[in-house]
């Protein structure tokens, strides 16, 4: 790596943040301060913008970065996740997207409380939403700190300390200064520049075989010394019972996870019916599916142009595996072609973790604002004071984030999406499915069902392998590992739907018929839907 | 209210959207909300009739001035009950049920069937079909090809079988919450 690629990445990358930071400062230029401008955008995009934008919140550097990495690396498992990001968006488009457009207004918590006693609710649904947001958040920002290591060559801690504070310190001035406005256009921004560096690899990966797929897998598995066994399942997760089991635990909670996750469900809200919804659901599945079949052939390129070799030796996790693709389509090191494509995919991942963290951190600090600010000060608050603590809330989760990014700094950026995930889909998928489907469903139900699954989903990862009692865990040096999987998704996401109707069948409330029908009619139909 | 729903569906699904849009945008439900438009990123496409109805309806944390009295909100429940008892939108919940149960069971299994398979009998995923390409990579495009069938189906259900009935539903129960917080 020479200094050419850095100087050349490092000018791309500021002028995205200058475009980005004109976006949000001429957003903000006329911004009213509502609550319904701050957090929804005014609910006035159209299907086809929050489509890109929702794609742009979804395809994180773990996909662009990581998941072709584990292609390169591990052949046919790494695809297995990629199957797993997409059709949990069938979830998404089939039983969240339209009704929660019609039953809330801006954060989950808005779909869950209506039926039921609001404050507790609330307070469960903030805090599980405000964890998931923070656990995605500090992977992004672990993430933004080891790209920066290895593609600007900067390895040194304080570079890295000063990635992840330059990372929160950005993405706090464009949530609290330009709201889900700026941020929607952000994603927006990053969609299309993610979508077109990654059009413009894959056609030069199959220009480079002549259009035969067939060719590249072929090269590929030769090249990976691993044979026909890189085409199939197995390399990674084929191990021992534990390792298989370990993997279908985080099949699962990719799969229902999409749908709880906050900053995905607060995207629905920036337009304006549950048709629109629908419509910018369909926009995404198209842009991320269309985006994820590249991965496969970036990863698969990657592992027949570059070699499994040479990419671990670059990153043992494989997260650098699309640079270096870049770099040698481009004709090598020592090459102008090679030298700009490179510094081009490298300034592409860095907006995507830039834009990415804008949206997560500007869900949280509604979560925070709107219901737990809202729901423990039991104070009328007016909108436009609601909206001053989201600004605050998004400056203290910046802050927070950033502390965390730095003492994660060695976990595994896959790990932290993984359990992010995982949490969500244990819970705020079964609150929120009761709520929506379930006439019986009651106030306790609800509160167990977020507390029944988020504290054994968080349990299970401290009683882990991940914490201690392995060479690879946080603590190598203590051991209370009970639990043998990394991801708890297969226990706590059963246990999430387990506790709701637990919850359900031992209190005494009386369903209220009256708000459940409410609640039916606005999400079928959108009657006075916000 | 059913002239956009009524009329022959050319387009992709987006431009139905924004036509539907387009087509509700003067109604007289608008007035109240259209002095927010003044701003450089609206857009007359993404203009939502849905969005003043916020002001209207009887959405219980909408704002302070919304917050009538127990009678309004008593009687605004009522009319909840009576649309949820209506024949007109038990055949609109029927629909989306008959549609969306079976839907997600088939696709739920079907990725859970593929992900078991992969990771306890890989040896059969491995079996060559064609050249490089093996059972494990077609049930993976299968898996891609599936999730663009199962969303054009969805979207095409919904438009076919529920928008135009959905929307008649909207409207008589919007109009029915005004005339009780009209009347009281």
């Amino acid at each position: 790596m020479t200094g050419s690629h850095q100087t050349l990445a490092f000018s791309l990358f500021s002028v995205f943040v200058a475009i980005t930071l004109a976006i949000t400062t001429w957003v903000s230029r006329n911004r009213q301060g509502s609550a319904e401008e701050f957090y929804a955008g005014g609910r006035l995009f159209s299907p086809m913008e929050n489509g890109f934008a929702i794609a742009g919140d979804y395809m994180s550097a773990a996909s662009f970065l990581g998941v072709t990495g584990l292609i390169a690396l591990f052949g046919y498992d790494g695809l297995l996740y990629v199957v797993g990001f997409l059709v949990a968006w069938l979830l998404v488009l089939f039983l969240v997207a339209e009704l929660v457009r019609n039953c809330g207004r801006f954060t989950l918590a808005d779909v869950v409380a209506a039926r039921m006693n609001e404050r507790p609710v609330r307070i469960a649904a903030g805090t599980s939403s405000v964890t998931v947001s923070v656990l995605y958040l500090v992977a992004q920002m672990v993430g933004a700190g080891s790209l920066v290591a290895l593609l600007l060559g900067g390895t040194s801690a304080a570079a890295r300390a000063w990635t992840v504070i330059g990372v929160g310190a950005l993405m706090v001035i464009y949530v609290s200064l330009g709201g889900m406005r700026a941020t929607t256009w952000i994603q927006i921004v990053k969609a299309v520049l993610l979508l077109s560096g990654t059009v413009a690899l894959t056609v030069l990966v199959l220009l480079r075989f002549h259009g035969d797929f067939d060719r590249l897998l072929l090269t590929a598995a030769e090249r990976s010394g691993h044979g026909d066994a890189f085409l199939a399942p197995g390399l990674k997760y084929g191990g021992d019972w534990t390792a298989r089991f370990d993997f279908i635990s985080l099949g699962l909670a990719l799969v229902l996870g999409t749908a709880g996750l906050p900053h995905i469900l607060s995207r629905f809200y920036t337009v304006p019916t549950a048709r629109a919804a629908r419509c910018s659901a369909l926009w995404s599945i198209g842009l991320i599916g269309g985006f994820y079949l590249m991965t496969i052939i970036l990863g698969f390129g990657a592992a027949a142009i570059v070699g499994p070799d040479a990419v671990r030796g670059s990153n043992a996790a494989g997260n650098t595996a699309v640079p270096l693709l870049a770099l040698a389509l481009g004709g090598g090191a020592n090459s102008t072609a090679g030298t700009v494509l490179f510094a081009v995919v490298a300034a592409i991942a860095f907006a995507t973790i830039l834009a990415v963290v804008a949206g997560i951190t500007l869900a949280s600090s509604a979560s925070v604002a709107h219901d737990l600010y809202a729901s423990l000060r039991r104070r009328h608050a007016k909108p436009r004071s609601e909206v001053a603590v989201a600004r605050v809330a998004s400056v203290g989760i910046g802050v927070v984030a950033i502390a965390l990014g730095l003492l994660a700094r060695d976990l595994n950026v896959a790990f932290l999406v993984g359990l992010a995930f995982a949490v969500a889909a244990s819970a705020n998928l079964p609150v929120l499915l009761y709520s929506l489907f379930w006439r019986g469903f009651t106030t306790r139900g609800a509160v167990w069902a977020v507390y029944g699954g988020l504290v054994p989903a968080l349990a299970l990862v401290v009683l882990s392998p991940v914490v201690s009692g392995s060479p690879e865990s946080l603590f190598p040096d203590v051991d209370f590992q009970y639990f043998p999987l990394q991801n708890p998704g297969l226990v706590s996401i059963p246990m999430g739907f387990l506790a709701g109707w637990l919850g359900t069948v031992t209190s005494d409330e009386i369903p209220d018929e009256a708000k459940h029908a409410e609640t039916e009619v606005r999400a079928l139909t959108g009657a006075g839907a916000a | 209210m059913q002239s956009s729903n009524g009329r022959p569906r050319g387009g992709g699904d987006g431009a139905d959207g924004s036509a539907e849009h387009r087509d509700h945008a003067p109604s007289p439900a608008e007035a109240p909300g259209s002095a927010r438009y003044d701003d450089p990123w609206y857009d007359a496409l993404a203009s939502g009739w849905g969005e003043s109805d916020g002001v209207g309806g009887p959405v219980p944390e909408a704002g302070p001035e919304l917050r009538a009295s127990e009678d309004e909100a008593a009687a605004a429940a009522d009319v909840y009950l009576e649309v949820q008892r209506s024949a007109a939108f038990q055949e609109v919940r029927s629909r989306y049920l008959r549609f969306v149960v079976p839907g997600v069971a088939a696709f739920l299994a079907w990725y859970m069937g593929y992900l078991v398979t992969a990771t306890t009998v890989p040896g059969l995923m491995a079996h060559p079909v064609a050249g490089a390409v093996n059972v494990a990579m077609l049930a993976g495009l299968g898996q891609f090809l599936t999730t663009f069938l199962f969303a054009w189906a969805y979207a095409r259900h919904a438009r076919l079988r529920r928008d135009r009935a959905a929307l008649e539903l909207r409207w008589n129960t919007q109009e029915l919450t005004r005339g009780v917080r009209g009347g009281a």
